[in-house]
Formats: C-alpha cells, sequence, structure tokens
C-alpha cells in the first residue's frame, strides 16, 4: 500500500469479494500491457505537442493503476463517462488506437470530425461518451444513463469518472444525490491525484478526502490505494457487481498523485514543490506491479524489452497511417448541429463556399 | 372534437406520446404524484406508473443533467423546469451539453429531449415567475425552441418536439395556460417545427409574435382594423429555427412590420427578426421594423401591467409605422 494521504477516509463498507486471486496470468499481463500502453502513449505525444504536431495533452502519468484497473472491471455493455485522463479506457475496451491519434489531430480520420481539442475522445461503439471540459458534468448524465438501463430492465452499469477537482462542483453533489435516491447502477471512480491544475486537495474540500461524501448520500464509499492496479479492480469489480444487481452506487477513490503537469500547457514547480512528486515516482504503479509480475516470473527486462518495442512499433504505426491525412470536409463546419442542416445555416455555409471559390 | 384549453391540450399530448413509445418518460420537480404545480402532467403518473413519471429531487441542473444521460442512452425524456425563471442551474447542461452532443461527438450521440417550461409575465408572479428567457436559447446551435400560442399548436407542436432527434426548449405561456381555449383533435396530430404560421392575412402592416402576445397583437389588429388598417398577423410558434420565407414574404408585401415579445428589448428575439428583415427585405421596407417589447429592466410585481406589451402599445406602434 502506498502511503495513505492521511485525511484519506477509511472504509466503512469492506469489500467482500476478492476477484484479483482469481486473476488469469493472461489477465494479469494484459493490465501490464494496458498501463504502458498508456504510459508510453503519453510519453510519445508530450514529445508531438512540445514539437508542435498536436496542439494540446494531458498525461495520465501515474495514474494508469487507476484507469486501467477500474476499466478491467467493466463488460462490454456497460457506459464509461470519462473525465480528462480516461482516454486508456477506451483503449483497453477496445477503441482503436488510430481513432483515438486521429482525434489528437483533428483530421479526416478523427470519428469526431475534427469538433474538439486533443484527448476530448469518444467512441459509441464501447458505450465511451464525450467529455466536457466543463469539470463534473458527466456526472449526473452518468447517473441519468445509468436510471436509463435501470428503467429498461438492462444489466448496464455506468462508471463515472472524476478528479478531486471535481467534487467542489454543484454536479458532483447533483449527481451523488440522485444516485442515492434512485439507487441507480453506477459507480464514481474518483482519481484523487491531490491536484485541479495548482490547487491541491486541502483547499478543494474539509472533508476527510472525497470518499466519505457518499455517506451523505446514502451509500458507501471507499478510499482505495489508487496506485495499486489490482485493488483498484476489486474495488471497482466489487462496485460494479453491486450496481448490476440493483445493490445501487458506490464512490470509489482511488488516491493517486498527478506525476506530471495538469497538461502541457501546465507548468507544476510553480506552485508545488516537486521533491513530494519524486517522492510518488517512487510510488509508480507500474514499477510496483512489475515487482508483483516478477515474483510470479511473469516479468523481466528482456520481456519488457519486447513489450516496449512492440507497443512502440504500434504507436509508431498508427500515428504515421493519420498524422498527414487532411482536415476533415468542410461540411463537417455544419453538420450535425442538428440532425439536418437547417436553411438559415445553409444559407451561412453558401456564403463560405462562395468566398473560397472566389478567392481561388 | 373536444374543447380543451392549454393545459388539457398539453397532457392529451403527453398522454398520445407515452401510449405510442415507451421510451418516454416525464420528469420534474412535483410532476408525479401532484401532477405538475399548473397540471400538465395531471393522472400521468397513475397510468404510466413512478418510473416513467418521476418525481425527481429539487434540483434543475440534476433534472437536465440526468435527462441528458437517459437521451443519450436512447430513453426520449420530457423533464419539465417548474418555471423558465428557474432554470439558469441548468444552463450549462443546456446549452454546453445538451445542444453540443451531436457537434461534439461527430454525430455519434445525440439528445433527443424536450424541456417543458411554462414562462412568460401577467400572473403576479414577480421577477422569479414571470421571465421570458427565450434568447439565451435563439442564441445555441443545437437548440430548437418552440413556443406555442394555443392549445390546438401546444399540443401538435409537443408531439413533433418528442419525436425530433434533436432537444428542444418547448416554453409554455402560462399567462395563458387555461385562459384560451380551442378546439382540439383527439388522437394524433402534429404541427411541424420550422413553420410560422399567418393567422391573418392583411396588406398594410406585417405583425409578428409568439406565445401569450398573440393575444395582445390579434386585439391590436382588431382595433387597427377599425381605423382601416389591415394587418397580418404571424404566429411564429417556431423562433429556432425561424420560419424566415414566411416572415420576409409577408414583409415584403405590407413593407412594414411590428415585432412583439414580452422579453427585454436589448438583444431579444426581435432584434433578429428585425436584422434578417434588413438583410433580405431591405428595398421592400416602407418604414423602419419596430419593436413592442418588456422594458430592459428586471421583471417588476407591482408594475407588472406597463412591464408587459399590451394592444394600446402595440396599436400604437401599427400607427406609428404606418404613417411613416
Amino acid at each position: 500500500m502506498a502511503k495513505r494521504n492521511s485525511k484519506t477516509f477509511t472504509p466503512s463498507a469492506p469489500l467482500t469479494a476478492n476477484p484479483s486471486s482469481q486473476l488469469s496470468e493472461k489477465d494479469l499481463q494484459a493490465l501490464y500491457r494496458g498501463m504502458v500502453l498508456v504510459r508510453l502513449l503519453d510519453e510519445k505525444l508530450t514529445l508531438l505537442q512540445r514539437q508542435g504536431r498536436i496542439g494540446f495533452y494531458g498525461t495520465c502519468t501515474g495514474e494508469e493503476a487507476a484507469v486501467i484497473g477500474s476499466a478491467f472491471a467493466l463488460q462490454p455493455q456497460d457506459w464509461i463517462f470519462p473525465a480528462l485522463r480516461q482516454g486508456g479506457a477506451a483503449l483497453w475496451r477496445g477503441a482503436p488506437l488510430r481513432d483515438y491519434l486521429a482525434q489528437l489531430f483533428g483530421n479526416a480520420a478523427d470519428p469526431l470530425k475534427g469538433r474538439q481539442m486533443p484527448v476530448h475522445f469518444s467512441d459509441r461503439r464501447i458505450h465511451q461518451v464525450s467529455w466536457s471540459s466543463c469539470i463534473g458534468t458527466q456526472l449526473p448524465q452518468a447517473v441519468g444513463a445509468a436510471r436509463a438501463a435501470q428503467l429498461r430492465g438492462d444489466p448496464t452499469v455506468v462508471l463515472a469518472y472524476l478528479g478531486d477537482g471535481a467534487s467542489s462542483e454543484a454536479d458532483f453533489h447533483v449527481a451523488l444525490n440522485f444516485a442515492g435516491v434512485w439507487k441507480a447502477p453506477v459507480v464514481f471512480l474518483c482519481q484523487n491525484n491531490q491536484w485541479a491544475i495548482s490547487v491541491p486537495l486541502s483547499r478543494q474540500t474539509a472533508s476527510a478526502g472525497i470518499a466519505i461524501k457518499a455517506e451523505a448520500y446514502g451509500f458507501a464509499g471507499m478510499a482505495i490505494d489508487g496506485n495499486d492496479v489490482l485493488q483498484v479492480y476489486e474495488a471497482t469489480r466489487a462496485a460494479v457487481d453491486k450496481a448490476r444487481v440493483g445493490g445501487g452506487p458506490t464512490l470509489v477513490e482511488a488516491v493517486t498523485y498527478r506525476i506530471s503537469a495538469h497538461s502541457t500547457s501546465d507548468d507544476p514547480s510553480r506552485y508545488r514543490d516537486e521533491s513530494i512528486t519524486a517522492e510518488w515516482r517512487q510510488k509508480d504503479p507500474i514499477l510496483r506491479f512489475r515487482r508483483i509480475l516478477e515474483e510470479r516470473r511473469l516479468w523481466d527486462a528482456s520481456i519488457e524489452l519486447s513489450l516496449n518495442t512492440s507497443i512502440s512499433q504500434e504507436i509508431a504505426e498508427a500515428l504515421r497511417s493519420v498524422e498527414r491525412l487532411p482536415a476533415p470536409a468542410l461540411d463537417t463546419l455544419v453538420t450535425d448541429v442538428y440532425a439536418a442542416v437547417p436553411a438559415h445555416l445553409q444559407e451561412e455555409y453558401a456564403d463560405l463556399e462562395r468566398l473560397i471559390k472566389e478567392r481561388i | 372534437m373536444p374543447t380543451l384549453n392549454m393545459i388539457q391540450a398539453l397532457n392529451d399530448a403527453l398522454k398520445v406520446e407515452m401510449r405510442r413509445d415507451d421510451r418516454v418518460v416525464v420528469m420534474g420537480e412535483d410532476v408525479g404524484v401532484l401532477g405538475g404545480v399548473f397540471r400538465v402532467t395531471v393522472d400521468l403518473q397513475q397510468e404510466f406508473g413512478s418510473e416513467r413519471v418521476m418525481d425527481t429531487p429539487l434540483s434543475e441542473g440534476g433534472i437536465i443533467g440526468t435527462a441528458i444521460g437517459m437521451a443519450l442512452y436512447g430513453l426520449r425524456p420530457v423533464p419539465e423546469i417548474q418555471f423558465a425563471d428557474f432554470i439558469y442551474p441548468a444552463f450549462d447542461q443546456i446549452v454546453n451539453e445538451m445542444a453540443k452532443y451531436r457537434y461534439r461527438s461527430g454525430g455519434q450521440y445525440t439528445c433527443p429531449m424536450v424541456i417543458r417550461t411554462p414562462y412568460g409575465g401577467g400572473i403576479r408572479g414577480g421577477h422569479y415567475h414571470s421571465q421570458s428567457n427565450e434568447a439565451y436559447f435563439i442564441h445555441t446551435p443545437g437548440l430548437k425552441v418552440v413556443i406555442p400560442s394555443n392549445p390546438y399548436d401546444a399540443k401538435g407542436l409537443l408531439l413533433s418536439s418528442i419525436r425530433d432527434d434533436d432537444p428542444v426548449i418547448f416554453m409554455e405561456p402560462k399567462r395563458i395556460y387555461r385562459a384560451v381555449k380551442g378546439e382540439v383533435p383527439e388522437g394524433d396530430y402534429t404541427v411541424p417545427l420550422g413553420a410560422a404560421k399567418i393567422v391573418q392575412e392583411g396588406r398594410h402592416v406585417t405583425l409578428i409574435a409568439y406565445g401569450a402576445m398573440m393575444q395582445e397583437t390579434l386585439q391590436a389588429a382588431a382595433k387597427a382594423a377599425e381605423e382601416g388598417l389591415q394587418c397580418e398577423v404571424i404566429d411564429l410558434r417556431t423562433l429556432l429555427p425561424l420560419d424566415t420565407d414566411t416572415v420576409v414574404q409577408s414583409v415584403k408585401k405590407t413593407g412594414r412590420c411590428v415585432v412583439v415579445h414580452e422579453a427585454a428589448r436589448t438583444g431579444g428575439f426581435g432584434a433578429e427578426v428585425s436584422a434578417i428583415l434588413m438583410e433580405k427585405a431591405f428595398l421592400d421596407l416602407e418604414a423602419p421594423v419596430r419593436r413592442v417589447t418588456g422594458f430592459d429592466t428586471p421583471f417588476p410585481y407591482s408594475l407588472e401591467h406597463y412591464y408587459l406589451p399590451d394592444a394600446n402599445r402595440i396599436l400604437s406602434a401599427i400607427r406609428e409605422t404606418a404613417a411613416f
């Protein structure tokens, strides 16, 4: 266990299941690969941003266990309402890497048609919804989707991610309240990385952590070691299983640390003591999981090398296939505002087309 | 054909559509057991149960935020915001989320839902029960904004709105909820979105209005007729997308136009109509487009009848426009 934040709430409702003991070697290796993919992707894409090839990026460094461990607890029919750092969950659940990268470039291969900044990926095929930069808005929506599944009698659970900063938003409290009243099949997964850009958790809330807030809304909250991928999986899996059989919502607080900057537009040395960051680097979730794998003879230096090589190649190939594609078609400026382009918008678009023609 | 008031017509529309489509759910504050503070959802919970007609916790942001999630999942929610004045806590969910899901997800996700909300003054409701805040929503690409003025249109427009694949703000003129009655067909029929209606033909001045202001506008048109001024009266019915052709054709014929709304003037929908006429009918205009609107003040309590446009203010504008 990583050292808990001293204000972290101690779970009042102990988990009963211990499914990770049943994980196969293949599962363990897949989890490790999923985390390493996120790490290598983040490194590569940060580099791309520094080179001016993409406009923006937000990494998940140090928080890979919280994302991959929780996504692993879902079934294919389950939905994800993500926050900023859950692109890895989409990839884990089968979103094509090529689509994910094309979204960063906002080009003709972008499934979102170049309509959003990088890292706002979504993919309907895997039920991962489009994220909003306005913090916390996804939470009541997640509860609504869960309520809809409940009304339809579908065995579907919704996993809603948030950061610690989002716990200050009205939408957070609204969402927990509605979820509690409806006993909605939703799991809130708070990646408490202890920083909302420059504001530390101590200035975000006077509560003893995030998980305790669930108690006020009539359901269980639990704080877990967010850098232990197996613990994240077990806790999320128990919460997901409970929600699926009508047991209602759970708030899981995965305590972790934002090792890198908030985004490529941010410089944390301006507002925090980076010696603490260095301490958290020692608790790196990938290194810790690697030790477990090593004990079980599922990891060694040569496995690491070939894994790194294969993932790096995969990323390089996907990048090559999308980077140089043209911008989205001009008419995507006005399509999808409505199901059909209304007359006034057709007129505005005709003006643009005419101007472009005249310039040529 | 039964004669219904607007509340009965809206209630009938909800029943028709809930029977036809089991994806339709109604939700909001007091809409279930009580049947809504204005009784628009009365008897629905008895027929459709408390899962399809949900009394929610008291949170407008929560009502709209969760309704969005339901719409994403595949339901057709019809949330009620008890008074349009209460809608602002849900504003972010409406303008950034509901209105933008289709666009921002590249067409992967859509939000087919209808927010019903009573709006407008004249009921001694003061600032928090009287506002006409349609302009905020008209300025939001991705939304449709519908405002009926009579029971027949109310039912037909609500049915069209629920069946529409895009989110609709459906604003109900509560001042005439019960005051205006009319024949309403039983069962299913629709009034198309995006189509204005010429309520009365005329050749001197075009009057454009919607919602509760149709009553005042028609009274003003009757008084003007006594003075020999034949007004063409247009009920917009859908403000976004606007039926520009009907408006422009009428003004090309009359050359004169008065726009009426009870919302504050600055940045109100009258400004948009006026600008469209400048762009599309400039050479046909014989007089400046006149606006008769609420004042640029918060909605007042004691003096609301000075704030609201009435037939006399509209008549005065008609006379001046005709004489220009």
